[in-house]
């Protein structure tokens, strides 16, 4: 499954549950929208780690890297990158 | 004086200092009442009178601060609602609070809330192009459309400014009716015991939609200061760095903030310039505050009490906190406090009651809810005055410094938000295939609190995954529960009540 749909599949069946009238697409920010709050990104960050096998240290948890689904998918490909370059 | 009028003298005394700061924007004093005033104006046009309500439902952003104001000076009374709330609390609330106006980010929402609430005459939409469709108006549209001249209304400081929604234990939101004269009271007696000069920049994670989040936003306004909004802690690193890169010298937190900042390098931020932190909505734990004050030895480190129907009931001046660092502290300035005994008698020293609240920051009562506003506010000792219940234990020690001992009901403090659980048991019991259902709260070394949900359902209908993601879809976050266990009984009492304390 392409990633940014993996990743929507995830927030939207366990963190958004978005009611009709809440529309929101691959590049609506999750926090300035009100579709996931403070822990819902603890919650997101734990998916990621297990998800995608990829230790995100806490400086990287941040708007640059996790406020949309088009930003956390940029934000996979350059960890698995820097893996794949690393020869992890 | 009325709520709005710091701003007012400000945007005179200092036009051109910063007054607002949320993300890349950055707005001054001028601009900002600017601004509030072209907003007011189309309020008016649009059939807003005096007395109003005018409901925002926004995340924390310029424009959530620009309706507040602008509401005050239509001679309204503003309504901020958390914007996480679910489209069924968010019908009960403009169902209860009537709004003629309606601000907000969410299109979709806007035009389905505007058929359905019939006291709607405006929705005010933000960041659309929209310019004018029947009755809503586009944000942006009105900014460029409207005069900023200061409206003429007849407002005094006995009307409404704000109606803040709180937990009800019935399980229905109840709001807080707050007039002129306590919203300017408390914002006064705070900024005293703060030591607020226009020289502060606060910096604000907390939602405007609670009277912590928006206190900040109405007190610094006043006092001239600039206040670095953001729109929640779920960015911790990107928050902290602001408060070097801005100069915070006011960071007001929840024991979910600070625990979180515990749990990090803080040694990699610069947080020099703080000159005070505040802890309120729950007890700060006595070790996170000695860490705290390890960490951050300059600045000022403030334990507040307070609940909705006052705003503000109590504060630990700084220099006890090192001293008695389990207490909340005293009386905020102009005002009273004591510890009542089950037959009203006032307390001594180390013995358990309710603490009740006098002072002209108790609210005028809960809107449109006279059973409810006789339970909690009571007369007081003088004419048309009012004494708060606060339905909170406390004691008291030799010198008169309080220290909280627990609630009257049995409401969860979670994350700094009060969430009643026949809120979340009203939710479990509109599942099909739930049977009982009893929440409770259980202790979380970040949540303060966190929500537990025992189920009685018929298995065959139901696993915990889908309990879950009901509870998600029809409950904020906050009040989700965190934990859900399946029971096939509930204990109960003689009288066929849940027992909860047997489930903890």
């Amino acid at each position: 499954m392409e990633l940014a749909k993996q990743i929507g599949k995830y927030v939207t069946e366990n963190l958004f549950y978005v009611d009709d009238g809440f529309e929101y697409d691959d590049d609506t920010s999750f926090i300035g929208e009100g579709l996931i709050d403070s822990m819902g990104v603890m919650e997101l960050l734990a998916w990621v780690q297990a998800t995608f096998d990829i230790s995100v240290d806490q400086q990287e948890v941040t708007p640059d890297n996790f406020d949309s689904v088009n930003k956390l998918a940029d934000f996979i490909r350059r960890k698995q990158s820097i893996l794949v370059h690393s020869g992890v | 004086m009325l709520a709005q009028d710091g701003l007012q003298n400000n945007r005179l005394a200092q036009p051109d200092k910063t007054a607002l700061v949320c993300g890349d924007r950055r707005l001054s004093y001028a601009e900002v009442d600017a601004m509030a005033d072209r907003l007011a104006n189309a309020l008016i046009e649009n059939g807003v009178k005096r007395g109003d309500r005018v409901a925002i439902f926004l995340p924390n952003s310029i424009e959530a601060v620009i309706g507040i104001f602008a509401t005050l000076k239509a001679g309204g009374a503003f309504v901020v609602i958390h914007h996480t709330v679910k489209f069924e609390k968010l019908s009960y609330i403009l169902g209860d609070c009537q709004p003629a106006a309606l601000i907000t980010s969410a299109q979709g929402v806007g035009s389905k809330l505007r058929t359905a609430q019939e006291s709607l005459k405006l929705v005010v939409l933000t960041g659309s192009k929209l310019c004018r469709d029947g009755g809503e108006l586009g944000f942006h549209w009105i900014q460029k459309s409207f005069p900023a001249i200061r409206p003429s209304v007849a407002t005094i400081d006995l009307d409404l400014a704000c109606l803040v929604y709180t937990s009800g234990s019935s399980g229905e939101p109840k709001a807080v009716m707050c007039d002129h004269s306590n919203v300017t009271f408390v914002t006064s007696s705070v900024i005293g015991y703060l030591e607020n000069t226009a020289a502060d920049t606060v910096l604000s994670v907390l939602p405007l939609s609670s009277g912590y989040g928006l206190y900040q936003a109405l007190m610094t306004l006043t006092f001239g200061g600039t206040l670095v909004l953001e729109s929640s802690f779920a960015f911790p690193v990107a928050t902290l760095e602001k408060i070097g890169k801005e100069r915070v010298t006011g960071f007001p937190g929840v024991p979910t903030v600070f625990a979180t900042m515990l749990q990090m390098n803080l040694s990699r931020f610069d947080l020099s310039s703080l000159r005070y932190i505040t802890n309120a909505a729950a007890a700060l734990p006595v070790s996170h505050i000695q860490q705290l004050a390890t960490i951050l030895p300059a600045a000022k480190i403030f334990s507040m009490y307070g609940l909705t129907e006052t705003k503000r009931a109590l504060y630990l001046p700084p220099d006890q906190v090192g001293v008695r660092p389990g207490s909340v502290g005293i009386a905020i300035p102009g005002t009273e406090v004591w510890i009542e005994g089950p037959d009203g008698e006032r307390l001594g020293p180390n013995a358990i009651g309710e603490l009740m609240v006098r002072g002209r920051h108790v609210m005028r009562g809960y809107w449109r809810s006279p059973e409810a506003t006789s339970k909690r506010f009571r007369p007081g000792p003088n004419p048309g005055e009012r004494v708060c219940c606060s339905g909170d234990l406390f004691r008291m020690d030799e010198e008169g410094y309080m220290y909280f001992v627990g609630r009257k009901d049995d409401m969860v403090n979670t994350r700094g938000e009060k969430v009643a659980p026949k809120e979340i048991e009203n939710v479990l019991h509109s599942l099909p295939g739930v049977i009982e259902a009893a929440v409770v709260g259980v202790p979380d070394p970040i949540m303060g609190q966190a929500v537990k949900a025992f189920v009685v359902a018929d298995a065959a209908l139901l696993k915990e995954a889908d309990v879950f993601a009901y509870c998600r879809s029809h409950l904020q976050d906050f009040m989700a529960p965190k934990y859900i266990e399946f029971r096939s009984e509930l204990p109960k009492t003689s009288s066929g009540k849940v027992l909860k304390r047997a489930l903890l």
